[in-house]
């Protein structure tokens, strides 16, 4: 499976405090920038007080790293990194909900199903559901054998990814954490315990 | 210590330094003002007649002094007046603290009186903004908004504090010690191979040119960026926010740059081999045409803001990072260069340029904004600090008003704010009382915000307000003039007696229409204790050049005419 980037596309990840009204800066800092997103992904990561996220763009690295340099202005972000040429792995689920009333369209779907890692996770007398997930131009050259099918509805979680190796950005402190820390050792010293 | 959120909220501005905010009280905000009699002795609280107004005070006061501006107002209208206050601080990297009411936490989302989503009207002009939802972080919140003010790139921080928070009781904890937080770190020095490739880029350079901006000022810079400009013979061209960076009678300073600047300053960043961009950010008042802009010149940008490198132009050499903290570990090894034959072509060029200067026409029966200026100028010992407002007079100010000192010059530059130039002198008054202040605005953006004439009447402030009035909003009506066939659409301004209203709020004041009035009208000025207004009653139709069109190639510039030219 390929696992270098699409061509024309680049990937900043971005990790984020899971506070109120972050996503809203973030999306607020894209239109105001005129930055043009392919997809944004955002999840939890491994520490609850820390969201994690993935911006595609269709546009060269500088153009990425100008998004990145703005991310980073943001009080809530934490750290940004440009996956461009560094080696990563990348992932895009897609759910399709194709056509599956006739026994034409079930062997062709299990057919091609078998020759992607796609699964087939809801059968009905008209409709399936398939599960996909791979690279997002692995995902695009399912979603075209399928197409003929008969695409009935389809949803897509945009791309994330992760650089290989050692881990690239993290953090073991967030703003809350340091603020109960330097309150609860202003407290101390006044002989206050909170 | 139990404490209220406003009270906590008080104690938090004073351990900030704070001694002075400037506010309009309404309900959300009401358990604050009553908290504040408490602390009256301390804490001076001035009443202005529009939120705006606290807004603009609260710039000038941070331009003036350096230090956090804080203004204080009501939720929902209250709180959407600061809106174009805040905006421009931002612009002009302006580090103020705005509190704001908001309406109590549990009728928060239900269109309650006086609600507005605050923080998410200011998000996009705010350099970071807070609704507290918990008392027991109010004093933390407050610390950090200072910090955030203040520290690497100044802005605005707003604090939205909803009233059952000012209401509710709490034991008072201040966190002592720095503010750190993951993630925001602005950046402080240069790498030595970043150091290495400036110094090369200078080294090589037979025509250099520093362009001066206001980030020098913010960093504190001042003293490494003229020994880079005296140890390398490097002359230096000014930002409009950049005036007071280094004395204007320099010998190196060669003015103003960008759309009303020296033609020699343009000229000569178009024939430069080297731009060397301190604390500025290539806005397009300053390049013109970028296709064109400087297009043989290599460039070292520094700036304390990474997402400005390369934002508009592209840095061979971009460094991020203190400004001072950089020069100083460029300066020890730069070493002395000369640049005769480039400061010599410069000086042609300035030549020229003092031919055409209005000064040095003569101008019998009319009075000109640039000599009313100038003999403001001449007549306070070029020492005063200047507010000005925005549009021609505010050109004029810039390049007929040298500032010898830093933060002098104090002007809505990025953001052209109208209605700015009055209350900034009135905060920069409380931030500098032994200062000298002017306040040079038109008559068009005067009338924005004149209902502060009844703060600085109520607070006695020491601010001389020169009205430049030509009955038009003049540079809209330049701009009809030069691109719109002198259609005159909306420019025209039927002004009310200035001095009648001054007479109303009980303010001293003189008309002068002719230029030997003017000497007797400064000196009256000067003469009170509390604000005075002078109004200066100029020719209509007055342009100011040099001028580059919007868009138009830096080099392109309508030059002043000569003598007898016009």
């Amino acid at each position: 499976m390929a696992q270098q980037a699409t061509a024309n596309k680049v990937t900043v990840v971005a990790l984020v405090e899971n506070e109120p009204g972050v996503l809203n800066r973030i999306a607020s800092l894209f239109r105001r920038r005129a930055f043009n997103i392919d997809s944004l992904t955002v999840g939890r990561t491994h520490k609850p007080d820390i969201s994690r996220m993935t911006i595609r763009v269709d546009a060269g690295p500088e153009y990425a790293r100008k998004i990145a340099n703005n991310l980073q202005k943001l009080v809530n972000v934490i750290d940004v990194r440009v996956i461009d040429n560094e080696p990563h792995i990348e992932r895009d689920l897609a759910l399709i909900k194709v056509r599956n009333d006739d026994a034409h369209s079930r062997n062709t779907l299990t057919e091609i199903c078998d020759r992607y890692p796609a699964r087939i996770v809801d059968v009905g007398p008209h409709v399936a559901i398939i599960e996909m997930v791979g690279t997002e131009t692995f995902v695009e050259k399912f979603i075209d054998e399928v197409r003929p099918i008969g695409i009935v509805e389809m949803i897509r979680t945009g791309v994330v990814s992760m650089g290989r190796g050692t881990r690239i950005h993290d953090t073991s402190v967030t703003r809350r954490g340091l603020a109960r820390a330097t309150l609860q050792a202003s407290a101390a010293r006044n002989g206050r315990i909170v | 210590m139990r404490l209220t959120g406003s009270e906590i909220i008080m104690e938090c501005l004073l351990r900030e330094g704070v001694h002075v905010m400037f506010g309009y009280p309404g309900g959300a905000i009401l358990p604050t003002y009553d908290a504040m009699a408490k602390y009256d002795d301390r804490l001076h609280h001035v009443l202005v007649r529009h939120e705006q107004g606290a807004s603009h005070m609260a710039d000038g006061y941070a331009r003036a002094t350096g230090e956090v501006g804080v203004c204080i107002a009501t939720s929902g209208p209250g709180a959407t007046n600061l809106v174009t206050g805040l905006a421009t601080a931002m612009m002009d990297s302006s580090p103020i603290v705005a509190i704001t009411g908001q309406v109590p936490i549990p009728a928060i989302g239900s269109d309650a009186f006086q609600e507005t989503d605050v923080t998410g009207v200011t998000l996009p002009i705010t350099k970071h903004n807070y609704l507290v939802t918990d008392v027991d972080e109010l004093a933390y919140t407050m610390k950090e908004a200072f910090h955030i003010a203040r520290s690497g790139r100044p802005g605005p921080v707003l604090v939205d504090v909803p009233k059952d928070i000012q209401n509710a009781v709490t034991e008072f904890i201040y966190p002592e010690g720095p503010i750190i937080l993951p993630g925001y770190d602005p950046p402080a020095s240069a790498d030595k191979y970043e150091i290495d490739a400036a110094l090369r880029l200078i080294d090589r350079a037979e025509r250099p040119i520093i362009l001066a901006g206001h980030g020098i000022m913010m960093s504190g810079a001042m003293q490494e960026v003229r020994e880079l400009a005296e140890r390398a013979q490097i002359p230096v061209a000014l930002t409009l926010l950049g005036k007071g960076a280094l004395p204007e009678d320099h010998p190196l300073v060669i003015g103003m740059m960008g759309m009303h600047g020296e033609a020699s300053s343009n000229l000569a960043i178009q024939e430069a081999d080297l731009l060397i961009a301190l604390g500025m950010r290539f806005d397009d008042r300053v390049t013109g045409n970028l296709k064109t802009y400087a297009v043989n010149a290599r460039k070292i940008h520094i700036d304390i803001d990474r997402s400005e490198i390369n934002k508009n132009v592209r840095a061979d050499v971009g460094i991020a990072g203190d400004l001072k903290t950089v020069l100083n570990q460029l300066l020890p090894k730069l070493e002395s260069k000369s640049h005769h034959d480039w400061i010599h072509q410069i000086r042609d060029w300035l030549e020229d340029s003092s031919e055409r200067d209005i000064l040095n026409h003569e101008t019998p029966g009319v009075l000109l904004t640039a000599q009313v200026i100038n003999d403001i100028w001449r007549l306070t010992g070029g020492d005063a600090i200047t507010v000005t407002d925005v549009g021609q007079h505010q050109m004029l100010e810039a390049q007929y008003y040298p500032h010898q000192r830093p933060s002098t010059l104090l002007t809505s530059g990025g953001l052209g704010t109208m209605g700015f130039g009055f209350p900034a002198a009135i905060g920069a008054k409380f931030g500098m009382p032994d200062e000298e202040i002017w306040a040079i605005v038109g008559d068009g953006g005067f009338q924005m915000t004149l209902c502060e004439l009844a703060t600085a009447r109520q607070e006695n402030v020491n601010v001389n307000i020169a009205i430049i009035n030509n009955h038009f909003l003049g540079m809209v009506r330049q701009w009809q003039e030069l691109f719109f066939e002198k259609r005159y659409q909306a420019t025209p301004m039927v002004n009310p007696d200035f001095c009648k209203l001054a007479d109303a709020y009980d303010i001293p004041n003189r008309r002068v229409t002719q230029r030997d009035e003017i000497e007797d009208a400064v000196a009256f000025a000067r003469s009170i204790d509390g604000p005075t207004l002078i109004e200066f009653v100029v020719e209509k139709e007055e342009m100011v050049y040099p001028m580059v069109p919007a868009g138009a190639d830096l080099h392109d510039m309508k030059r002043r005419p000569k003598p007898g030219e016009q």
